[in-house]
């Protein structure tokens, strides 16, 4: 699947639920089915900076695909990290790069990608964008 | 100024009428996310009542032109008003003059100067300058930096489980060696009150100075500098409804008369050659360049304003929030206070079993409260505690019982998300 396809379907999933309350227990349970981090990827070089909460960050590229993990001991956070994690990983580098997010804006959660929020989503989302662009560079 | 007390005409007023002084911030009409705005993050900074906009207002509106400079009606307009800051400030902390007034850009400000510059001139390779493990990032990273210039050894005291600080445990810190006690009036995490008083006459029993971050302090009660018995005390306006950009440093008059400068420019100056220049005497010595002048006319105001409230009755109001607070958040199952300390002031820290604090802050807000989440420029004191981060709820004179009862059910709705 596509990474348009991939948020298409996050964005889906929204439409059905009502209200903020829903949406965010949605995004939480989402968090909490994501696999947690294994315990050599926290480490102090993959914490990411501008995260209030502590997230940890790794990117790996096998067979021209870009593979993600990431993790953080905050439910809302550990929840956009896994709806980040369906939409991005196991992509290709210049699909990555080519694709803007604007399904978080569609599904009412762009209010956490400001920089300032401090929540990591935006750091998170550069670091995506960073790693993929480094493997388009070689 | 508006009457604040039914019965101010006897010379007995406890009868503060604090809704009106909720209706005199007028951003606390606001409405977020829908919900009435219930805002409990002063100890970040407060809100400003219509009484500080409008004397920052005026100032640039009516009486705006350079200060100390200018031979003309307009700057010697903005030079008394600028001057009567001072003025106000040292009634304010009953300093003995007002020439021991330093207007500076903030308390941050304030503490690097005392650092790099008292600091600068006492410190020598070996010696040691004590905070406390519960200091804001502005009391232990100034200090860290001078004695890292200097060769001396930053140690930091202990506090007790519940937040409180064992004087056993300061005084076994302290020998010769110490030159410099610096720690806060009030905690910004714990709202634990330090024994400023006790923590002078210990410093001064061996030659040290005592330096007092008053952030958290003057804005939650009334300080009186002589009688606290500290050398340095300091905080910024924003804390106390004024606006943000100014604090001050208050210096005994012989310590700051000693200190070099620790900027140089414009007004701090006696005679400038390219060879060499003399400084002015204290407080100018340390305003080099131009003030902030609007800025000082609102912190003026903002004096005016909890003067005529009176620091007394918002001392008292306060630890009736802090006390209901206290009842009310630790009747929620699931929820832990941090910092229980007996004498405590202005904030209170908490931790749920079921949500981080980044996820309580995230939810509650979506109820119109704003709180603070993560490790309020305390890291220190977040690792001695063992604890990521804490959301807080800090307390200021508009705030009501009320503001509880709405933060209590929001923490309920959090266990309800995070169940």
């Amino acid at each position: 699947m596509g990474l348009a396809d991939a948020a298409q379907d996050i964005v889906d999933e929204f439409d059905f639920l009502d209200d903020w309350e829903e949406r965010y227990q949605h995004l939480i349970g989402m968090g909490r089915a994501l696999a947690p981090l294994d315990t050599s990827i926290m480490t102090d070089a993959n914490r990411l900076r501008g995260c209030q909460s502590v997230v940890h960050f790794k990117a790996d590229y096998s067979d021209g695909l870009m593979h993600y993990q990431a993790g953080s001991d905050a439910a809302i956070v550990q929840g956009l990290i896994a709806l980040l994690m369906r939409v991005y990983s196991g992509q290709r580098p210049d699909d990555i790069l080519a694709f803007q997010p604007q399904f978080l804006q569609q599904i009412g959660l762009d209010e956490h990608l400001s920089p300032t929020r401090k929540n990591g989503l935006a750091s998170m989302i550069t670091a995506i964008m960073a790693e993929a662009k480094a493997r388009t560079a070689i | 100024m508006k009457p604040y007390h039914a019965n101010d005409q006897d010379g007995y007023a406890n009868d503060v009428n604090w809704q009106q002084i909720r209706a005199d911030f007028p951003i606390l009409q606001r409405q977020i996310h829908g919900k009435p705005l219930t805002y409990l993050d002063s100890a970040a900074s407060a809100q400003k009542p219509q009484m500080v906009i409008d004397a920052i207002s005026d100032a640039y509106s009516q009486h705006y032109a350079n200060v100390h400079r200018g031979i003309h009606r307009l700057s010697e307009e903005a030079t008394d008003k600028y001057e009567l800051c001072r003025t106000k400030l040292a009634q304010f902390i009953n300093a003995p003059s007002a020439h021991e007034v330093v207007l500076t850009a903030g308390a941050t400000v304030s503490l690097n100067i005392i650092a790099q510059s008292y600091g600068g001139m006492v410190l020598k390779q070996g010696d040691e300058v004590l905070i406390s493990i519960a200091d804001h990032h502005a009391n232990i990273v100034p200090w860290q930096m001078i004695c890292q210039q200097k060769g001396a050894i930053l140690r930091a005291a202990p506090v007790e489980p519940d937040g409180h600080v064992d004087m056993n445990k300061v005084a076994d810190m302290v020998s010769h060696k110490t030159k410099i006690i610096a720690m806060p009036h009030v905690s910004n995490v714990l709202g634990t009150v330090y024994d400023i008083k006790a923590l002078s006459e210990l410093a001064h029993a061996h030659d040290a100075v005592m330096v007092a971050d008053g952030c958290q302090g003057a804005v939650h009660m009334p300080v009186d500098v002589q009688a606290l018995g500290c050398d340095f005390y300091v905080f910024s306006a924003h804390k106390l409804y004024g606006p943000s950009g100014i604090g001050m440093m208050w210096g005994r008059h012989d310590l700051l008369a000693s200190m070099p400068p620790f900027m140089g420019g414009g007004a701090m100056i006696d005679r400038v050659t390219i060879e060499a220049s003399t400084y002015a005497d204290p407080p100018e010595r340390f305003e080099a360049g131009t003030p902030p002048i609007a800025e000082a006319l609102g912190f003026a105001a903002a004096i005016d304003y909890v003067e005529a409230i009176g620091m007394d009755h918002i001392r008292d109001h306060e630890h009736d929030l802090i006390t209901y607070a206290h009842q009310k958040l630790s009747a929620i199952d699931g929820v832990r206070l941090i910092g229980t300390a007996g004498a405590k002031s202005g904030v209170i820290s908490f931790v749920m079993d079921c949500a981080h604090p980044h996820d309580i802050s995230t939810i509650v807000d979506r109820a119109g409260i704003a709180i603070r989440a993560g490790h309020h420029c305390a890291q220190p004191l977040h690792d001695f505690l063992d604890l990521p981060a804490t959301a807080r709820a800090s307390v200021g004179i508009y705030n009501s019982r009320q503001d509880f009862d709405v933060l209590a059910e929001a923490l309920e709705k959090v266990k309800v998300i995070f169940a």
